[in-house]
């Protein structure tokens, strides 16, 4: 698979280690209430589509950043990909 | 129709005319008492331990596609208990202990096979991990012997003992481990559960389920809707999209394993060997082809086939155990989807929805599993409570911190 870097361009997948779902940005706030049942949710129950995926590839053997890449999971097609500190700004998060 | 010499010598004597089908190919009915979804290995073990050992009749077993084309069709077909840890250790062997009277059991031939199972260790502290726990199967009763270089060089000596990398230190031999016709197991457990009144039923997707009140009444199918007292979804590696429709979000994601045969061989493996080192696993076939894989393709994916990196890593890894094989023909390859479960255990519970079950997350050794967790799940659909073997596989072990972390990779399915 061919992951088009926002900016290197297309590297070759193996070069990127795979973390799973990009919901993995959006840990929850420890000092909450309810934090340990969306702790629980957070860290073990996933969506697990069968179609388009949101996940998170560390371009490790590259220049070292997070991307969000949009991959469809039955045919490994890759829809689009993202930087994750883009992504993460975007919610709001960090400056 | 019960299969012996006897009636293979008439038949042959007769022009091979009184052969039937194996099984019917019923309509469905409006209602069941118990409906298994998924016709895999897992799900018609389900139907027939529930029909055998529980004395239910109502059952039916729903398959999206043909009965063997799913996982049970696409796997390595090795069957072992060598497993450490105390909530997977007794199960596993209760699996074992059914894998060897089984053909006797269903009447039909699945080529049971225990020419062994043995795993190559390379570092001293591999060499202690295997002695640990094969310790801890002989506390639980099951067969283990410690072998060193020696005894590994008399079992096999074509492998590569002088890898300058992973030499070959000894390794754990489960004697009573081996191999199984796959396809027939799947039409052995549809054969003998349909002789005792289950319903098959191919070509029948669930669409959807019938929940009122949080109590599930029933699916809805591309056959129309199907009532059920009971419902029971056993579709390993499909658990995902299906779980998603009766609203639950489950702790799996599904990833792709390949698996691969080479072109017929003479006689050559004395069993199954495995190289955890290089990633590598390989038994022979009784046609003669040398069956093999290695990991995952680490990331999710329902496509049912991988991608070239890992046919290099696999071939890698089987090329510096065993050069030999290097100028093999590759005949086949192909991949299964693996529910990778978040601590590489698999689930067998009730959900919360009444009268929805579930059992899944078999990671990629769900078809040794197959007779265990097939009478596992019966035990929970007829009467309500886990089996004795399975007690640990439930969903609140997440949420309790009680996890069967055989691996030790915690949360990440994807180095499972």
């Amino acid at each position: 698979m061919i992951i088009p870097h926002p900016l290197l361009g297309p590297r070759d997948s193996q070069e990127f280690t795979y973390l799973g779902d990009a919901s993995l940005i959006e840990r929850p706030d420890w000092q909450a209430e309810d934090a340990v049942g969306r702790f629980h949710d957070y860290l073990y129950l996933r969506d697990n589509p069968a179609g388009a995926h949101r996940e998170l590839w560390f371009h490790e053997q590259g220049d070292r950043s997070w991307l969000v890449v949009t991959r469809d999971t039955v045919t490994h097609e890759i829809i689009s990909a993202e930087l994750a500190r883009d992504v993460a700004r975007a919610k709001g998060r960090s400056k | 129709m019960r299969y012996s010499g006897f009636k293979v010598l008439k038949e042959a004597l007769t022009g091979h005319k009184g052969w039937k089908p194996a099984w019917r190919d019923p309509a469905p009915k409006p209602h069941y008492d118990i409906l298994v979804i998924g016709g895999g290995g897992h799900g018609l073990a389900t139907a027939y331990y529930l029909a055998k050992v529980f004395g239910k009749a109502n059952v039916a077993v729903l398959e999206k596609g043909w009965i063997g084309g799913g996982n049970v069709g696409r796997n390595t077909t090795i069957i072992r208990s060598n497993y450490l840890l105390d909530g997977n250790e007794p199960f596993y062997e209760f699996s074992m202990k059914l894998w060897e009277g089984l053909e006797q059991d269903f009447n039909f031939n699945a080529m049971v096979s225990q020419r062994g199972v043995l795993n190559l260790c390379h570092t001293d502290a591999q060499r202690d991990a295997f002695r640990r726990r094969g310790n801890a199967m002989r506390l639980n009763g099951v067969d283990a012997e410690l072998l060193d270089t020696e005894g590994v060089r008399r079992m096999a000596p074509f492998l590569n003992f002088e890898n300058a990398r992973f030499p070959i230190k000894g390794g754990l031999l489960q004697p009573r481990g081996g191999t199984v016709r796959h396809d027939a197991v799947a039409w052995g457990y549809a054969r003998g559960a349909d002789m005792r009144g289950v319903d098959i039923i191919q070509n029948c997707e669930v669409t959807g389920f019938r929940i009122e009140n949080g109590i599930c009444k029933g699916v809805e199918t591309t056959r129309g809707f199907i009532g059920a007292g009971k419902v029971g979804v056993a579709v390993a590696g499909s658990s995902g999209r299906v779980m998603a429709k009766a609203g639950m979000r489950l702790p799996i994601e599904s990833h792709v394993l390949q698996a691969f045969v080479s072109e017929g061989l003479k006689p050559l493996l004395p069993g199954v060997i495995t190289y955890g080192a290089g990633h590598f696993y390989v038994s022979q076939s009784d046609k003669g082809g040398l069956v093999f894989g290695g990991d995952i393709d680490g990331y999710n994916s329902y496509a049912q086939r991988g991608n070239l990196p890992v046919v290099e890593d696999v071939c890698e890894g089987g090329m510096s155990l065993m050069p030999m094989i290097g100028r093999a023909k590759l005949l086949r390859m192909w991949g299964g989807i693996m529910d990778m479960s978040m601590d590489g255990s698999p689930i067998i519970d009730r959900t919360d929805t009444e009268r929805l079950y579930f059992n899944g997350g078999w990671c990629y050794g769900g078809f040794k599993a197959t007779p265990a967790s097939g009478w596992a799940f019966a035990h929970l659909l007829a009467t309500g409570n886990p089996h004795e073997t399975a007690t640990a596989y439930r969903f609140d072990r997440f949420r309790k911190g009680l996890m069967i972390d055989e691996k030790g990779m915690g949360a990440q399915p994807n180095l499972h």
